[in-house]
């Protein structure tokens, strides 16, 4: 591989290569000894610390908020309800309507806040808040069978929500083998360790919001708080240089966002924390919403598909709408001529869904690749080969070639690199003392997006160093690093010699850290500017010669489908008496385009690996029906993959580059790790054992019959 | 009610006034401003809080800071107090074993409390034989690190970081 990204004609051929190094983490040391400031941490003088009250209802109306207990604390300074919060300038989005209205549409809504002068103090006036309600039923549980399931549109969905190519009916009714089966995941949490965090200053004559804040989009955060307080976008500024993880769940505002800009407006001239606590997380910060997926494979005795049909039924909110795009994957992964997808909603008394890692992919992904085992057992055709039969040469729903499409040297090096060669196909077959022991294969796929609308600055400072400057958010990704690298080697000089600005929305606009969008993104705008600048000042800039450019169209992301693929590959041992579920080894090989630095990378596949166990073994949000909450709305109760969970863990990619996607010749690769480890646990399971489990998490009991 | 308490954090030593509600954890980070260790939970269900009180590893959001008066804290600031990083944090450093990097110093101090504890003979539920001296597999390093959830998934390369520090 070469040091020199395509297109980038500043780079001098004597450079030490910025790029392909696995350079450590530049912020490193400020994490490691926990310096590197979170949005909480920024320093304040005499704060004064939010807590919010939250409705114990799912629906109804508010009819009396008693404060008097609460106000009468000494320290405390406000106690903000719908009756006395400010008003806010647009109230279209409920999800932001903060404190507007009486109406309460789920459990766990903002009812009320108290500001006060510490935070034991605001904690105890919240709880002393006591809240009348007039309550009418409720909705909570999503079936099957709902009576008003309807069709999503284009724009909340993202896409079009149904698809049709050929005609499945006839075709799955002409297959010899049929694999008809229903897939469900539960409500799943992002649960990033920060909680979302914001503190917020409020200034008035004129009148300026600033918000130190935990989100991946200063950018995105600030678009929204300028829309919902009426106030022009450079009169709000939105700062996060280091983020605590986020999984999708930082990737927009959150009403608690609003919360506390209320709460500020309300007392100017005092800084204003707000730290929602773990369990407020459960109903505030979104989530991914269960899916029930009905999949039906007709295919020929050798295994190749003639029709693939995904149904995909789940929830949204009646209080905003989101719609998880789970049967997307199904459109472009497998070569069957007759396809057909849908989404149906139904609208729920239930907290805002939202992104969480590989939203759509993730549950989607589990059902189709539990399918294609299930597939491959039926045809006894080996589940490696079966994916390789079924390998389209193009994207069977454009019709256009791949930008480059290596699924089938996934499978082929994870199979050789896992020791596939010779598995005994037969299920439950294998056993070490109490423990049955099996293997799984699933495939992964993610989209190699790139969001319009980023823009970088650099300059030269007299110092000789270049200062790059993008609004992006690093959450863990290892943007500070990544964008460094990608800096120097659009500029052709030493990493040593770029000083990179990232995290606050005062810099030039960058999308959002979501979707695996970011490095693309703001790669491509860096690479633009540098090019921008080099064409203006040349190779020895005068010191203070400055350039500022945005991210080129790229015109083939018409021409090309372009995704990333992977192939995961996992052993599994099933305790025969008591069902417990073991991963001891996990791996997976990713096609990914060019990797910049292998060593953020490497912990960003075997991160989403390790999610995927979490989703695969443990997580599961429990609702309430009787009250719409839900009931294990913590870490205690709501289980995430601890060290000892996790067994041996390798991530490998293949060698290349995609020059149609980005300057760099890089995809992202927050998400893909997660998307087929599931399906590959959980097919694994089955090979132990022979149950099949279609419904997540594979807790014990799912074993013992 | 509040309570004047006196706390040595990482070698300078405090006197403040704190609730007698006030977590330890709280004391540190909204009083004196210390905010190396992190609040992930506030149950003691995650670790991000963990420091060191003496040699062994606490939760610092189930502390109390009143009943901590005189008490000798490190974090994972203090850790490297000329400025050289702590064998453990270099470790950290050179396998990247974090990302967001929020629950990393609590792992920082947990990893080297349980070194300690290891050290001195204490077992743990990976113990195959409770009269040999420990020896840190990778299975003793995943269950004594099993009260440090990282939610970016940095357990392998924090085992390998803890590995080779424990060689
Ligand atoms: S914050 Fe103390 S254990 Fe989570
Ligand atoms: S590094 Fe993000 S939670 Fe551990």
């Amino acid at each position: 591989m070469t040091a020199t990204a395509p297109g980038n004609p500043a780079t001098p051929v004597s450079q030490p290569p910025a790029a392909d190094e696995p350079m450590a983490r530049i912020e490193g040391r400020a994490k490691v000894t926990g310096t590197a400031p979170y949005a909480y941490e920024h320093p304040t003088t005499e704060p004064l610390y939010l807590h919010p009250v939250l409705s114990t209802v799912a629906r109804g109306r508010v009819t009396a908020v008693h404060t008097g207990d609460a106000e009468q604390l000494d320290g405390v300074r406000a106690v903000l309800t719908s009756k006395n919060a400010p008003r806010l300038a647009d109230t279209s989005d409920l999800e932001f309507a903060v404190l507007q209205s009486d109406e309460v549409t789920f459990h766990g809504q903002i009812v009320a806040a108290v500001a006060a002068d510490s935070p034991e103090t605001a904690r105890e006036a919240a709880a002393l808040v006591r809240v009348d309600y007039e309550e009418r039923p409720h909705d909570v549980i999503l079936r099957s069978d709902h009576q008003d399931l309807y069709t999503p549109g284009e724009a909340v969905a993202g896409a079009a929500p149904d698809s049709h190519q050929g005609d499945t009916d006839t075709a799955l009714a002409r297959s010899v083998v049929l694999v008809d089966q229903t897939y469900r995941t539960p409500r799943e949490y992002n649960n990033p360790m920060e909680p979302h965090s914001t503190v917020a200053f409020w200034e008035t004559l004129p009148e300026r919001l600033t918000l130190y804040d935990s989100t991946q989009g200063a950018h995105t955060v600030r678009a929204t708080m300028a829309t919902v307080f009426g106030l022009p976008e450079e009169n709000v500024r939105v700062i996060a240089p280091h983020v605590g993880g986020g999984f999708g769940s930082k990737g927009a505002a959150k009403a608690h966002n609003v919360l506390v800009g209320l709460a500020a407006r309300a007392l100017p001239g005092r800084t204003v924390k707000l730290a929602l606590t773990r369990r407020h997380m459960f109903s505030l910060t979104g989530y991914r919403p269960p899916t029930i997926q009905r999949i039906r494979l007709g295919a020929d005795t050798e295994g190749r598909l003639e029709a693939l049909v995904h149904d995909v039924t789940e929830l949204t909110s009646r209080t905003k709408e989101y719609a998880e795009m789970s049967g997307l994957s199904s459109r472009m992964m497998y070569a069957a001529p007759d396809r057909t997808t849908s989404h149906r909603l139904t609208a729920l008394d239930v907290p805002v869904p939202f992104w969480m890692r590989a939203p759509g992919e993730a549950p989607g992904m589990f059902a189709l690749e539990s399918a294609m085992d299930e597939l491959a057992v039926a045809c006894g055709v080996d589940p490696v080969e079966l994916r390789v039969r079924n390998d389209p040469g193009a994207d069977p729903q454009t019709g256009r070639p791949w930008s480059g499409r290596h699924l089938v040297q996934c499978l082929r090096e994870g199979a050789e690199r896992f020791g596939w060669q010779g598995r005994d196909p037969v299920p439950g077959h294998h056993r070490d003392g109490a423990w049955l022991v099996g293997t799984g294969v699933a495939s992964a796929v993610y989209p190699r997006l790139t969001s319009p609308g980023s823009a970088a600055e650099i300059e030269y400072g007299a110092d000789g160093r270049y200062t790059v400057s993008i609004g992006a958010a690093d959450i863990g990704t290892g943007a500070w690093t990544v964008l460094t690298q990608i800096s120097a080697e659009a500029l052709g000089c030493p990493v040593d010699r770029v000083t990179l600005r990232i995290g606050d929305s005062d810099l030039p606009r960058a999308t959002v850290a979501g979707g695996s969008s970011g490095t693309s993104s703001w790669g491509t705008a860096v690479h633009a500017a540098a090019r921008a600048f080099r064409g203006e000042h040349g190779a020895d800039p005068r010191p203070g010669a400055r350039t500022r450019a945005e991210a080129p169209e790229n015109p083939d992301l018409e021409r090309y489908a372009m995704y990333s693929f992977g192939a995961h590959f996992a052993e599994v041992r099933v305790h025969a008496d008591t069902g417990e579920v073991r991963v001891p080894r996990m791996l997976g090989v990713y096609s990914v385009g060019r990797v910049i630095n292998p060593r953020t990378a490497r912990s960003q596949l075997v991160g989403g690996m390790v999610m995927g166990l979490s989703m695969a073994l443990h997580e599961q949000g429990v609702v309430d029906p009787r009250f719409g909450n839900v009931v294990n709305g913590d870490l205690a109760g709501y289980h995430v993959a601890a060290n000892a969970d996790v067994g041996e863990v390798e991530a490998h990619w293949l060698e290349e580059s995609d020059p149609h996607l980005n300057p760099m010749g890089a995809a992202g690769v927050g998400e893909i790790g997660i998307v087929g480890t599931a399906a590959a646990i959980a097919n694994a399971a089955h090979h132990a054992t022979g149950v099949r489990v279609r419904e997540l998490p594979l807790t014990p009991d799912r074993f013992l019959r | 009610m509040d309570t004047t308490i006196t706390l040595h954090v990482d070698g300078a030593e405090h006197t403040l006034t704190v609730d007698t509600r006030t977590t330890l954890l709280d004391a540190l980070r909204d009083r004196l401003g210390v905010t190396s260790p992190k609040k992930g939970c506030d149950h003691g269900q995650c670790g991000s809080c963990t420091v060191l009180l003496g040699d062994r590893r606490i939760l610092a959001c189930l502390a109390l800071a009143v009943a901590h008066d005189g008490a000798r804290v490190t974090t994972a600031a203090g850790l490297a107090p000329d400025g050289e990083l702590h064998p453990l944090a270099r470790a950290m450093v050179d396998h990247d074993g974090f990302q967001c990097g929020y629950c990393t110093p609590g792992q920082v101090c947990s990893a080297v409390g349980m070194l300690a504890e290891a050290e001195a003979g204490w077992p743990s539920h990976a113990t195959r034989d409770l009269t040999a001296a420990t020896e840190l597999d990778d299975a003793e390093i995943r269950e004594r690190m099993s009260g440090n959830l990282c939610r970016c998934g940095a357990y392998p390369n924090i085992v390998a970081a803890i590995r080779e520090v424990s060689r």
